[in-house]
């Protein structure tokens, strides 16, 4: 579907424009400029609310970044259990650094707050799944799941 | 009713009323930063903190409804020391440069900081760093300023329904930005400047223009004439110390003189000539089936508005230009042969109680003369800072008078200061064309008012005339909603984008409450009353320049010098 049927098919659900950002990201990763300027042609609200929803929301990103969104927590549990040597390894891994993307478009790296999942820290998501008790070792085997 | 208790004080007040809203009650000041009388609860600044009998932690009062019974301390060591660290904060990422700032001593954060005796902050000092935003010629924002109270947010989208300014990211990455983080020109900002009034401090101002000002009043070949709108008089006192409507015009005159202009004129002289070319233009549309219903074309930022948003609707707007670009483009033509001045010498400065105009009078359109029309504009604000800074004493100033050829004017002019006034004026001229018969009661009452729609109706020789008034362009877009869908009822809506009128522009002293407006546009109708004439076209001057050089209302001169036409803006962040 295109951004604009994506639109177009949540227009009259409520809080249908978080819904729809999150199927835009779904296809382009990010929302493109476009998306949003569309997004409050559909919704019926000026461009600078659109774009505060957009930027509301940690989970959304206004810039390009890498197909395969991996978060790391950087809440305290996961700081105490280690997450800043999962962090290192994943920066070794892909070879960029926090914040960052691939250079081949696969991979954007990213903090999060707390996921929710403190019992199994530290806790990494990739496109939303959970990964738990994760250490550096796991990265490899993690990454080759989306390579 | 609710019986509480403030600071020892038993009061009884109704049902959902704030404790801010109880203690006012009892004569108990809280200090705000965030509440606006006239906006939403924000509770986003947490200033107004009290101590709650029974509670472990501070209630806003601004947001916090009392309940039966309930105890209330505003000023207890534990709340005022409270105050203090929320307004460390708060000042631990505001530039502390209040010598240079737009608002040094009309600050509400400045105040509060003075009133809670902050000295040394404990906090680390952390400006954002940004840069400021002076991509248009009338409003400028300064980001590293802004406390993020939302105040222009709620101004600019729910007041106005432009929503040009939002919110970028959320907790402390978070910023008032326009549309999309870019800068206010690419946004679908109207320069209409109520942000300014929104703003607590110094975030928000307009581009001011008086360093140009003063060079051409230090050019011995420079002719420095200028004009004034009629909103200004009423409210620019209140820049130096009168109550509302004080200022007497003979003595601001002369006060105009002392700064160094070399001719003192009224935009009330081309408001009345405005009249004649737009009730005249209304009459022909009337007639001859032209676009209905037609509107007003004199606030700019409602133009603005028009061409962003209704730009399929631009055919209905009158073609005359505002009463300050019909002046600028007659000053340096009729004006300059009647005084035998060479146009290029004048310097024309206009003082507006808009920021709109800045704008307007950079348009492309506004060169009719061969020259720019109007050379730049003052904002009343900018007005009552030449005044504090010339050291003018109004006890002792001798009255003055304006300048001939362009400086009569009447009541009729005057209320164009006020919401309805344009479209009054306009009554008491058109009645009188087509009647052919003496007015006895020129006020048209129901067209006054700070309400933001008003209607009316008006019986010419059984042809029933039904006009609308619209004030603050939220309320534009509900007249203008209804003229697209093809089921306005009107033949002629006035629309002024701000609140009340050019009384409460964007360019006023800092205008917090509308309540200010109200009482600024009973001064306007004052000064109605007081005018020997009330009428446009019984306007001495108005009758000369029309015997002398323009001939007729609508005629080959006024084409020329006095209408355009306005394009689409064509904006994509809208």
């Amino acid at each position: 579907m295109s951004y604009k049927e994506i639109l177009a098919s949540y227009k009259d659900v409520p809080g249908g424009m978080i819904e729809a950002f999150h199927a835009i990201q779904g296809q382009y990763s990010y929302l493109p400029e476009e998306t949003i300027i569309e997004a409050a042609r559909v919704f019926n609200l000026p461009v600078a609310k659109a774009y505060e929803v957009a930027t509301f929301y940690s989970m959304f990103s206004v810039n390009t970044r890498g197909k395969n969104v991996i978060r790391i927590c950087e809440s305290a549990p996961c700081h105490v259990a280690g997450a800043a040597d999962v962090v290192a390894a994943l920066e070794r891994e892909l070879g960029i650094k926090m914040g960052e993307s691939t250079s081949d478009g696969k991979f954007a790296l990213e903090l999060t707050e707390c996921v929710g999942q403190c019992q199994a820290t530290p806790v990494i998501t990739v496109n939303g799944k959970v990964y738990l008790d994760v250490t550096p070792a796991k990265i490899p085997d993690i990454l080759a799941e989306y390579k | 009713m609710v019986n509480v208790t403030i600071d020892g004080i038993k009061t009884s007040v109704p049902d959902g009323s704030t404790i801010l809203q109880a203690a006012q009650e009892v004569g108990i000041r809280i200090p705000t930063l965030c509440a606006h009388p006239d906006q939403s609860v924000k509770a986003n600044c947490r200033v107004c903190v009290c101590e709650v009998e029974g509670n472990r932690l501070l209630q806003a009062a601004c947001s916090q409804p009392v309940f039966e019974g309930m105890v209330v301390k505003t000023k207890s060591p534990k709340v005022i020391e409270a105050r203090q660290t929320i307004l460390e904060l708060i000042l631990s990422n505001h530039p502390q440069d209040c010598l240079n700032c737009i608002r040094n001593g009309n600050c509400e954060l400045q105040d509060l900081a003075k009133e809670y005796c902050i000295r040394e902050n404990p906090f680390e000092m952390k400006t954002r760093g940004l840069p400021k935003d002076f991509s248009t010629p009338a409003i400028f924002r300064d980001p590293n300023k802004c406390v993020l109270c939302r105040r222009c947010v709620e101004t600019c989208s729910i007041v106005q329904g432009v929503g040009a300014l939002g919110l970028l990211n959320r907790g402390h990455n978070a910023m008032v930005v326009p549309s999309m983080g870019q800068n206010l020109a690419d946004s679908p900002c109207v320069m209409c400047g109520q942000c300014i009034h929104a703003c607590p401090v110094g975030a928000i101002g307009e581009v001011e223009y008086i360093d140009q000002l003063i060079a051409a009043i230090a050019d011995p070949d420079t002719i420095v004439v200028t004009q004034m709108a009629p909103a200004v008089r009423v409210a620019v006192g209140e820049e130096v110390g009168m109550e509302i409507g004080e200022m007497p015009m003979d003595k601001l005159v002369a006060a105009l003189r002392q700064i160094g202009f070399d001719y003192v004129l009224h935009t009330n002289f081309t408001a009345d000539l405005t009249i004649l070319e737009e009730g005249n233009e209304l009459l022909k549309r009337l007639t001859t089936g032209g676009k209905l219903p037609m509107f007003t074309s004199c606030s700019p930022g409602w133009i603005n508005f028009c061409e962003t948003y209704y730009p399929d609707l631009l055919e209905n707007l009158s073609t005359c230009k505002s009463p300050q670009q019909m002046f600028g483009s007659l000053v340096k033509t009729y004006w300059a042969d009647k005084m035998n001045i060479e146009p290029k010498k004048i310097f024309s400065v206009s003082i507006m109680p808009c920021t709109a105009k800045k704008f307007e009078a950079s348009r492309p359109e506004m060169n009719s003369s061969g020259y720019q029309d109007v050379d730049i504009v003052l904002t009343t604000r900018e007005l009552g800072r030449l005044l504090r800074m010339s050291g003018i004493n109004f006890d002792k100033i001798e009255p003055s008078s304006f300048d001939s050829w362009m400086g009569a004017y009447t009541g009729a002019a005057v209320i164009f200061g006020a919401s309805g006034g344009v479209m009054e004026a306009a009554l008491r001229t058109v009645y009188e064309v087509v009647m052919k018969e003496e007015l006895k009661d020129v006020n048209f009452t129901v067209t006054r008012g700070i309400q933001g729609i008003k209607e009316a109706e008006v019986d010419l020789n059984g042809t029933v005339v039904k006009v609308a008034i619209a004030n603050g362009l939220a309320n534009a877009r509900k007249l203008m909603d209804q003229v697209r869908a093809g089921e306005s009822p009107y033949h002629f809506i006035e629309i002024m984008a701000c609140p009340g009128g050019c009384i409460g522009g964007g360019g006023q002293p800092i205008t917090k409450s509308n309540l200010k407006r109200e009482q600024r546009i009973a001064g306007i109708y004052v000064e109605d009353e007081q005018c020997a004439i009330r009428k446009s076209h019984e306007n001495p001057e108005v009758k000369i320049i029309y015997e002398e050089f323009l001939k007729e209302p609508l005629g080959h001169k006024s084409h020329e010098l006095l209408h355009t036409h306005y394009h689409a803006k064509n904006k994509k962040l809208i």
